[in-house]
């Protein structure tokens, strides 16, 4: 089959307004455009209120620092939570979903208004969900296990924002039937919409095991419902709570994909190979879910090992396929473009001054390393026992989440910012050191919480001191250090991430408006537009550097891995 | 020359597999049914019945 995606033949597309990119030959539908730009800055905004707050709990955590007083520490907790897993993320999501579909398939969005409709379902959810938190009296976590209850509002907000979602998915999916049908493409859509695709599909099972879960919980908060099982609450919850994450790594991988493309002018390897790869996410990846429930003793063996070890790893094997087709498209993309000396020469003249490509490197980079390999250990039933509930788990979910998604997002900021909002980005010397503050603050902070997870310092707790308890109890010295580092590089994540909110805002607000010939501070590649909008396999199997690093990858894993098994022999004795 | 326009009109063969792949609402049936059989019914009926305490 040939499968090409074709440029312009719609036969209905003059019914939208479109405009023609100068540095991708992409069309651009104006409404798709509009939408984009919405939802990237409320991303922004809600960024900035999450970090804000965690910022706020990492430096309550640091012993000597001990900021908040208790009932603020849960409360931020929550608000944290709750902007950056949920608000910053999906908000930013749907606009990936929108120019994934809209703009890299030339086609108009359908039904614009509905899409409206759902960013305002979106908007006033997250702000409702932020007004009752900063209330008080639903402090309940990002989890709000039962019988823990908050106000109904904070349920509400949560639910509305959901919808809102859905109705991005929604017209996610109608964008490509429309698309198909007025044959803006031929064959297979391109990789990156595919990418794209599977966060759609896991959003939706997302989604509607939050309403699943949140509507009952809602009506138990208003005192409708009598009583909500807390077993039952966590299997249903823990199905939105894991996979509204396993949406972000859809799009942070498919985001990797789109950088290489642009801004070396890479192709996949081969599109089945990394086409299988996403497929084994839309098949096994929401199913990794099941490993917040490993220590539960009401759910057989069988239902865990099933989910986490046999379909979880499924979805593992496509990660790692990824692992090596990303880098591997960048080195066959710069052996291309003359950089073919040695076996390092496409890594070393890489262009590290664009942050796009650096925020998204170190993504690739730091997401497999240090959320993927931890992710495995703790999917892993005996290992889990070691770590469970200590705060080495959310240093896992920021290996994956902030430097996996975030820097991610960040990095794909770089190219939306002159692409959709035509601005040419302020600060450029503030830009370039950006992702490499962010990355290693972010990276320090996953090391430094799992450092102080495998030495039993518990997560979501106020005081490792234990300072009003009756039995007195002592972490040891390490903790303390891992904590206080913890602290530190959360300052330095703050600052990357500070940074980065001043050079959108500025970039938005002031930037130069960019006009026919100008000539991008942080270019393109002349073939970015085709690369990341055509099907096509950049077939080679020259590369020397990417084996070298998937090499250094398995032995960090098998290494780690096994260093667990070794941890948990010395506390599990078999006499 | 007659064969040839015989040849072009021919339906090219798309493997199953990217048929597959190139269906979306399929693809969305499959990564909803498989999670949701797997894991949240399969998990509540584990949960349902846990014998109530007396």
């Amino acid at each position: 089959m040939t499968a090409e995606t074709v440029v312009g033949v719609g036969r209905r597309a003059a019914a939208a307004d479109f405009r023609t990119c100068p540095y991708t030959g992409l069309k651009v539908d104006a409404a798709a455009q509009t939408l984009i730009k919405a939802n990237a800055v409320a991303a922004v905004v809600f960024l900035l209120i999450g970090g804000l707050m965690g910022l706020l709990v990492a430096l309550t955590r640091w012993p000597a620092v001990h900021l908040l007083p208790a009932d603020w520490f849960y409360l931020v907790l929550t608000g944290h939570g709750a902007n950056v897993l949920l608000f910053w993320i999906i908000f930013f999501e749907i606009a990936v979903l929108y120019f994934a579909s809209a703009v890299l398939l030339n086609c108009r969005l359908p039904a614009p208004k509905f899409a409206w409709l759902g960013f305002a379902l979106m908007v006033v959810g997250a702000i409702i969900t932020n007004v009752v938190v900063l209330q008080g009296e639903s402090s309940v976590m990002f989890t709000s296990y039962p019988p823990m209850m908050a106000k109904p509002n904070f349920y509400l907000g949560l639910i509305l924002f959901a919808v809102g979602a859905l109705i991005g998915c929604a017209i996610f999916f109608a964008t490509l039937a429309i698309a198909k049908q007025e044959r803006t493409y031929e064959g297979s859509i391109p990789l990156v919409t595919f990418g794209a695709l599977t966060a759609a599909i896991i959003a939706v099972f997302t989604i509607a095991s939050g309403a699943i879960i949140l509507i009952p919980t809602w009506l138990w908060s208003l005192g409708l419902i009598g009583e909500i099982d807390p077993l039952m609450y966590k299997v249903v919850w823990w199905a939105m709570g894991h996979s509204s994450q396993q949406i972000n790594v859809s799009a942070h991988v498919s985001i990797w994909y789109m950088v290489g493309a642009l801004l070396l002018g890479a192709k996949p390897l081969s599109e089945k190979v990394s086409r299988t790869a996403f497929f084994l996410y839309i098949l096994f990846l929401q199913l990794a879910s099941a490993h917040h429930l490993l220590a539960e003793p009401g759910l057989t063996a069988s239902w865990k090992i099933v989910n986490t070890s046999y379909m979880m790893y499924l979805a593992v094997l496509g990660s790692m396929i990824h692992g090596l087709t990303v880098p591997g498209s960048i080195e066959a993309a710069q052996r291309k473009n003359g950089y073919d000396k040695g076996v390092f020469e496409w890594l070393r003249k890489a262009p590290w001054g664009n942050p796009a490509f650096a925020g998204m490197f170190l993504s690739l980079v730091m997401f497999g390393f240090i959320g993927g390999i931890s992710g495995v250990v703790l999917g892993t039933e005996q290992l889990n026992v070691l770590m469970h509930n200590t705060i080495y788990v959310p240093g896992h979910f920021h290996g994956t989440v902030v430097t996996g998604t975030t820097l991610a997002f960040m990095a794909g900021t770089y190219l939306v910012l002159p692409l959709i909002f035509q601005r040419e980005i302020v600060w450029p010397k503030l830009a370039k050191i950006q992702p490499y503050l962010f990355g290693i603050g972010a990276a320090g902070i996953s090391l430094f919480m799992m450092g102080a997870g495998t030495l039993g310092v518990a997560r979501r707790h106020w005081d490792i001191t234990f300072s009003d308890a009756e039995l007195s109890f002592a972490h040891s010295a390490g903790a303390f250090l891992m904590m206080g580092l913890n602290g530190v590089f959360a300052i330095l994540a703050a600052l990357g991430g500070a940074i980065y909110v001043l050079v959108v805002v500025g970039t938005v607000l002031f930037g130069k408006k960019i006009t026919a010939g100008h000539k991008l501070t942080f270019p393109l590649h002349a073939g970015g537009g085709a690369a990341v909008s055509q099907y096509g396999s950049h077939a080679t199997t020259k590369l020397p550097g990417t084996i070298v690093l998937v090499a250094i990858f398995f032995v960090c894993f098998v290494l780690y891995y096994f260093i667990n098994w070794k941890y948990l022999s010395e506390l599990w004795l078999f006499r | 020359m007659t064969n040839e326009t015989e040849t072009e009109q021919t339906p090219e063969h798309v493997p199953m597999m990217q048929q597959i792949l190139d269906n979306p609402f399929l693809l969305l049936f499959l990564g909803v049914t498989i999670p949701t059989v797997l894991y949240i019914l399969w998990g509540v009926m584990e949960v349902a019945s846990i014998p109530l305490a007396d």
